[in-house]
Order: structure tokens, then sequence, then C-alpha cells
């Protein structure tokens, strides 16, 4: 199916913003980047989980929906401390005595910081699904390789008024884990498969070498390591006016998870692996972009093929 | 400088192999330092030394060998005690 280019021109994130509210489609809480959202913006995140799962459905991926937090254990060894750590949320809970509950609401009803009383739980907030997936694959895995399909509500802490950054939001994932070979040809073809399920939605995307947000000055070595291997490629198209947004991405770990987790291919040697990764809510937003706020008013095709 | 390097690469470096192993010249990424072992090398190296590595040397080649970074910091490391 082919649509004709989209004449809609892409608002500025505030009016896009207004517009999503105005239309019912999101509400917002107060807090840039945390949103609550209606029936008719999930039937449209549906959709999309929909067609992520029958594009990749031929690889029989096991399934996997993580809570959004994980084990902090697991998290300090993925490398995001190293890469984002302006980025992470940690759960704080109370486990004091009577003693330390005077004190936690002595402060917290004048104008002291209560969260100092907090103790760090087991667990962070998930930065992207997979990071959850690994370290439950430590082992050995079954001839051939494994795949896995995961979703999670993930957080980044990263207050914007843009509406297509938000600081909660959904990732649906589909992971292979195997040889060299075969993680890099997930890759190569999901990031493909990711292109011919978004451009029949009517979006116009392209293919980009990730440019991620590394933090600090130890994160130029990361950002240049990044560039020069060319491990992760994004999907980006233009969500909001003047600026492109990555929508989907590929990510080839080589044996970083495998070595960290202790996975190991089927032979024994080291397991290599890959991600490809959609932000269901971005995609759910490039289309308000794109075909309106009016669900009903989008195209035929594009709605039939989110089920709406 | 070559054994304070080393020390700070047992430390932090998470190599493959003890570094006592290696020699000065030998491949740090292929005896194990990953990016992430970069970063964690790179920042204790500098509060060690008390320098800072300027932009156009914060790439991985920097921390290819033991001698690689011995020459690299030798040549900015100005607030070192004797």
């Amino acid at each position: 199916m082919t649509l004709r280019a989209p004449a809609r021109q892409p608002l500025e994130g505030a009016a896009l913003r207004a517009g999503l509210v105005r239309d019912g489609l999101l509400v917002e809480t107060g807090v840039p980047g945390l949103v609550a959202r209606t029936a008719a913006y999930e039937a449209v995140v549906s959709g999309i989980d929909h067609l992520v799962t029958e594009a990749f459905a031929h690889l029989a991926p096991g399934y996997l929906h993580f809570p959004p937090v994980l084990a902090r254990t697991a998290f300090r060894r993925t490398g995001y401390l190293e890469s984002f750590p302006d980025l992470m949320g940690s759960v704080h809970v109370f486990v004091g005595g009577d003693e330390e509950h005077r004190e936690l609401l002595r402060r917290s009803g004048g104008d002291e910081r209560w969260e100092e009383v907090l103790e760090p739980s087991q667990v962070v907030l998930v930065p992207a699904a997979c990071h959850a997936l690994y370290p439950l694959l430590a082992g050995r895995l079954p001839a051939g390789g494994a795949a896995y399909e995961v979703r999670a509500d993930c957080f980044r802490h990263e207050p914007s008024d843009d509406p297509a950054r938000l600081q909660s939001f959904r990732m649906h994932e589909v992971v292979v884990l195997g040889s060299p070979a075969q993680a890099e040809a997930h890759r190569a073809a999901g990031v493909e498969l990711a292109v011919g399920l978004l451009e029949p939605l009517g979006l116009d995307v392209a293919v980009v070498p990730a440019n991620d947000p590394f933090f600090g000055r130890a994160g130029k070595v990361l950002a240049r390591g990044q560039r020069d291997e060319g491990l992760k490629v994004e999907v980006v198209t233009t969500i909001t006016s003047g600026r492109s947004t990555a929508v989907a991405s590929g990510n080839c770990h080589r044996d970083h998870f495998g070595s960290t987790f202790a996975i190991e291919q089927y032979d024994g040697s080291t397991a290599h692996s890959a991600c490809v990764g959609f932000g269901v809510d971005r995609v759910s937003l490039a289309l308000v972009s794109v075909h309106g706020t009016d669900l009903s008013g989008w195209p035929a095709g594009v709605r039939a093929l989110l089920g709406l | 400088m070559n054994e304070q390097i080393r020390q700070i690469l047992a430390e932090q470096a998470g190599l493959a192999v003890p570094v006592e192993t290696l020699g000065d010249d030998d491949d740090l990424f292929a005896a194990g330092l990953t990016s992430f072992g970069v970063v964690n090398v790179m920042l204790a190296l500098e509060d060690a030394l008390d320098v800072e590595l300027p932009e156009h040397l914060l790439r991985k080649s920097t921390f290819q060998s033991v001698s690689a970074l011995a020459t690299v910091l030798g040549g900015l490391a100005p607030t070192m005690a004797p």
C-alpha cells in the first residue's frame, strides 16, 4: 500500500501537546513528560504493538512483559551508570521505625528534604525494556540461539515540554541472542522490518547512525566509539517541527550483555545479542503529528493496519 | 607512572586477565577492556593524577595499552608530584 505524502506540516511541540490534550488523547499531569493516556490514544498504541508482534512473529520469540522496575544489582551491570547517569531513576522506600516515621512527617510538614529519611530499595526504574531480559538468561542458550519479544514501561529523567520526549513511556523490543552473525543479521533485518512497518502508516522515516546522549566528558569516548563502530542505528521521523526524533532503533551489543550476564551460545562461547526497539508512544505521537488528532479522519488504510 | 596506571587498571578496568600478565604494549581491549571499563579507568586516572584529558584524546585509542596511556598522561601531568 502506498500513501501519498502527508500534507500536514509538523507542529511546534507546544501546539502538538495542546492538540493532544484538547482533542482527548492525553491528559497532562503537571509534570513535564508525564501524561495519562485515554482509550483513544491507547487504541493506537495497541495497534502498533500488534504490528510489531506480527512483524517479528517469524522468529517465534518468547514473550515477556516486564514490570517498570528492575533489580538494582542487575542494573548496575548493564553499563547504564557509565553511560547515562543523568537519565536514571532509583526507587527509595521507608524502612524506619517510629522514630524515623516521626522525623519523616516532621520534615515533610515543612520545607525539609523528607526523602533523605528514605533508603534505596532493591529496584531502580527500567531505562530500556531489554535490560530486564539479559539477567534472566544466564547460562546456555538453546542450539540456534534465542529470540524474545519484551515490553516494559520505561523511565528516563529528561523533563521536557516536547510531547515526544516523555519521562515515562512504553518500549516494545525484539531481542535475538546467539552467534555474532545472528546478532548482526537481526539488527540489519529488524531495522528493515521497522521501516517496513512504519512507512505504510504514513510516516516519513530515515535510518541514521545513533547519536545517544552519553553523559559528560567520559561520554565523549562512548559516543565516538558508538559512531566509529556503527553498532546502533535509529529510525527517525519528524514529530515536532525542526527536529527529527527516533521512533525505533536497532542496536548490536556484540558480547557486552553476553559476557556481563554470563550468557553462552550452545557451543559454550559467549553469546552476542542485538535488539530492535520501538518507542510505541513516539510512534503514536508521530502518527498524530502526521494524521491529526481526530483518529476517525485518519486514512482508511492506516486505520485498518492499526485495527482502529 | 606505569605502575600507577597498572594499579588503576587492576581496580577499575574489569580485565579478563590479571594486569600483571600484560606487557606495556599489550592491547587492553584484547584483554577484555570494555567501553564502560574505559569510563571507569579514565575517571580514576584523572582523579589520581589530577589532570583532565583534552577533548581530542577522549577516544578509545588513548586507552589501547599501558604505554599509550603513559605517553598521553606523561605529556599532561603538570600537577603530578615529582
